[in-house]
């Protein structure tokens, strides 16, 4: 048996001897785009077996982008736009700027308990109830009672989007509880019937999204495919690819598949919206 | 060898009188001459060599000796090189902490001098080249670049009432996280001091034999239960019962962070006070049994005052402990930088926060220096905890009880 098990490991390094190892691709970057990143390399790595070999992991936008800075990574996935300063620093070490890649469209969700009164806010609405300048229920339409505030953490790509897009760059109120991860954010939401939070809109269980206005006059929107993907829902972002110089070869033709029918089919497998 | 009439130092003299009579002599690597034949004849002539080894006087037959020493040497080079590898070994941990130590405030001291940043404005900075064309729908509105300002860091800024590192105007307060963290450790203590040392006092004087076996490795598997599964336990289960009991607003705030705090500081106080109580000499606890005293007024005025220097290093450790947990306070306290008396808000500590934003920050910022700056604190915080745990320990409890 040992004997079987030695001569079969001498044949893999053989095998592996004689066939050099495809070529890698490493991408890394945004914990919300890891699933989705995941499933493009296995789906393309299955299309094209022995081609190039694959490798994903997260650890954050930000540690995405530090590692494309830093030439560890040929690919960094990233919920959020590159900061000018690090496109600066990317300069500084390659003299390009970076290019970026809009590879699939992720729409944010206000939660809220599903015994909540409140229907519809208006983007003014919940920039107020973020900001701490509505502090109880009965000014949206609520009870009166306090409103509790449920968030991401400010390392996450959505919280910087939510800040700066909803809040428009004002502060978070310091009471905002601040929870890892968006099943988090939803699994807190769905047990405090006064509460409120916010999230990517692929997660629902005891809770309903809140419908959003644009402003006062505008219709009220939820959160589904179609009005995220016609961009009706005003709370949409792109989710992004960043590389440090324009693709070639092997990265270029992975790239192509992403932005393809069956790279993007993926996308909505996962539960976000194409770009095409 | 150059010292051969040298006296023998107190250390080897001390060793050699807990084993007076050795079966194999034992060689010091840098022994004198003299010491070490003495310790060869307490093998050969046993009783007789092993009061010269006493008193530490060269024998008569040191060449003679000396002569068989010659003759062992491969051997002895041998024990020297196993000594210096375990040497080697134990100095390793000493390293580590060293370099962690340097590490960390090599990370966190350009916040205070000089800044290794340079000031970026959107109109200096390109923008990135974009690849594969978007079609269809366009996005609702368009994204605004905010870019945070530059402003330098000012140390003095570290002492204000507002966190907000993630902000267009950073601001980088740490007085809410400090409170935070004291706050979770109060309440902590609060419930795993008394549980933790009466814990320890039944097991090392009221339980029968069968009952301390049992409970000690109970206690102390709970020392290494992981805290992310406490964590998760008082995040799903804990803050529901607790709010539902307590009618709190918040879910998740201080004491139920500092109720699952203290299931991981129990087992540190139960273990620590254990061996400070079953120090306490047992003639101390027959005398007041003699003198008719009852078996808890025992424990309680005799035991635990003798043992109470062991018992405060015991809470000590527990408020280390306390105060560098992470993953508990990650989970279970809310995550909101509240400076506030009110137990029950939500609360951010100083280790949740590094845990929570450590991971994406862009390497060699402002942020990214103010949480190493955070690192240190716990840093020192623990080790001048930990440095007076151990004081009281060596210092009062081994003082209090040698007499010497």
């Amino acid at each position: 048996m040992r004997k079987a098990i030695m001569t079969g490991a001498w044949a893999l390094s053989a095998v592996s001897l004689a066939f050099p190892a495809a070529p890698a691709i490493t991408v890394k970057g945004s914990d919300t785009m890891v699933i989705l990143g995941q499933r493009w390399a296995e789906k393309y790595m299955a299309a094209f077996p022995g081609e190039v070999s694959i490798q994903v992991t997260g650890g954050g936008s930000g540690t995405g982008i530090s590692a494309l800075i830093n030439g560890t990574t040929d690919i960094c996935n990233s919920s959020r736009p590159m900061k000018a300063s690090e496109r600066d620093k990317l300069k500084q070490r390659f003299n390009s700027l970076g290019v970026e890649v809009r590879a699939a469209k992720d729409g944010l969700a206000v939660y809220l308990h599903e015994s909540s009164p409140v229907e519809a806010l208006t983007m003014a609405q919940v920039s107020d109830i973020y900001t701490a300048r509505i502090t109880n229920w009965k000014d949206v339409g609520g009870p009166d009672a306090k409103i509790i505030l449920y968030g991401r953490e400010n390392n996450s790509g959505t919280y910087v989007y939510f800040r700066d897009n909803v809040l428009m760059g004002k502060d978070f109120a310091a009471a905002m509880q601040s929870l890892p991860g968006t099943a988090a954010v939803v699994n807190a939401v769905s047990k405090d019937k006064l509460s409120i939070g916010f999230g990517g809109a692929a997660y629902a269980k005891g809770i309903k999204y809140a419908k959003i206005k644009k402003d006062a006059e505008s219709p009220a929107v939820e959160p589904t495919p179609a009005t995220i993907k016609d961009g009706s829902y005003p709370v949409t972002r792109y989710l992004y690819l960043y590389l440090k110089t324009r693709p070639t070869g092997a990265i270029k033709k992975y790239v192509d598949w992403i932005l393809s029918p069956e790279g993007q089919s993926i996308v909505t497998d996962v539960g976000y919206f194409p770009v095409k | 060898m150059s010292s051969a009439n040298s006296p023998e130092t107190p250390e080897t003299k001390g060793m050699r009188m807990a084993t007076p009579v050795p079966l194999r002599p034992k060689i010091p690597s840098e022994n004198s001459g003299g010491g070490a034949a003495a310790s060869i004849g307490d093998a050969t002539t046993q009783g007789n060599g092993a009061s010269d080894a006493f008193t530490g006087r060269p024998g008569p037959g040191n060449p003679g000796s000396r002569r068989v020493l010659g003759m062992k040497k491969p051997l002895r080079l041998g024990e020297i090189a196993i000594e210096k590898f375990i040497q080697g070994v134990a100095l390793l941990s000493l390293i580590f902490i060293t370099l962690i130590f340097v590490f960390i405030f090599r990370e966190a001291i350009p916040l205070f001098f000089g800044s290794s940043d340079h000031a970026v404005s959107l109109g200096e900075v390109g923008e990135s080249e974009s690849y594969g064309e978007v079609e269809g729908g366009e996005l609702a509105a368009d994204i605004p670049e905010l870019e945070q300002s530059e402003a330098p860091f000012e140390a003095k800024s570290l002492v204000s009432a507002v966190w907000q590192p993630v902000s267009l105007e950073p601001k980088w307060g740490i007085l809410p996280l400090l409170a935070g963290s004291l706050k979770v450790t109060f309440v902590a203590l609060i419930l795993a001091g008394p549980i933790g040392i009466f814990a320890a006092l039944f097991t090392s004087i009221f339980a029968p034999k069968w009952a301390r076996e049992g409970m000690k490795p109970v206690i102390e598997i709970l020392a290494g239960f992981p805290s992310v599964v406490i964590g998760f336990f008082a995040l799903v289960i804990l803050a529901t019962v607790l709010q539902q009991v307590f009618g709190f607003q918040y879910r998740l705030n201080a004491v139920v962070g500092g109720v699952a705090m203290s299931l991981a500081v129990i087992p540190i106080i139960y273990t620590v006070s254990e061996d400070a109580l079953a120090a306490v000499p047992k003639v101390l606890t027959e005398a007041s049994l003699a003198l008719g005293a009852a078996k808890w007024e025992t424990a309680l005025f005799v035991v635990l005052p003798a043992a109470l220097p062991g018992i405060f290093a015991a809470v000590i450790l527990g408020f280390g402990r306390a105060f560098g947990e992470t993953m508990i306070a990650l989970m279970a306290t809310g995550n909101a930088a509240l400076l506030t008396p009110d137990l029950a808000d939500p609360v951010r500590t100083l280790s949740a926060t590094i845990g929570a934003e450590m991971a994406e920050v862009v390497f060699g910022d402002t942020h990214y220096r103010v949480l190493f700056f955070l690192g240190a604190l716990l840093f020192m915080i623990s080790f001048g905890l930990n440095a007076v745990a151990e004081f009281f320990v060596r210092g009062r409890l081994l003082k209090q009880f040698n007499g010497n």
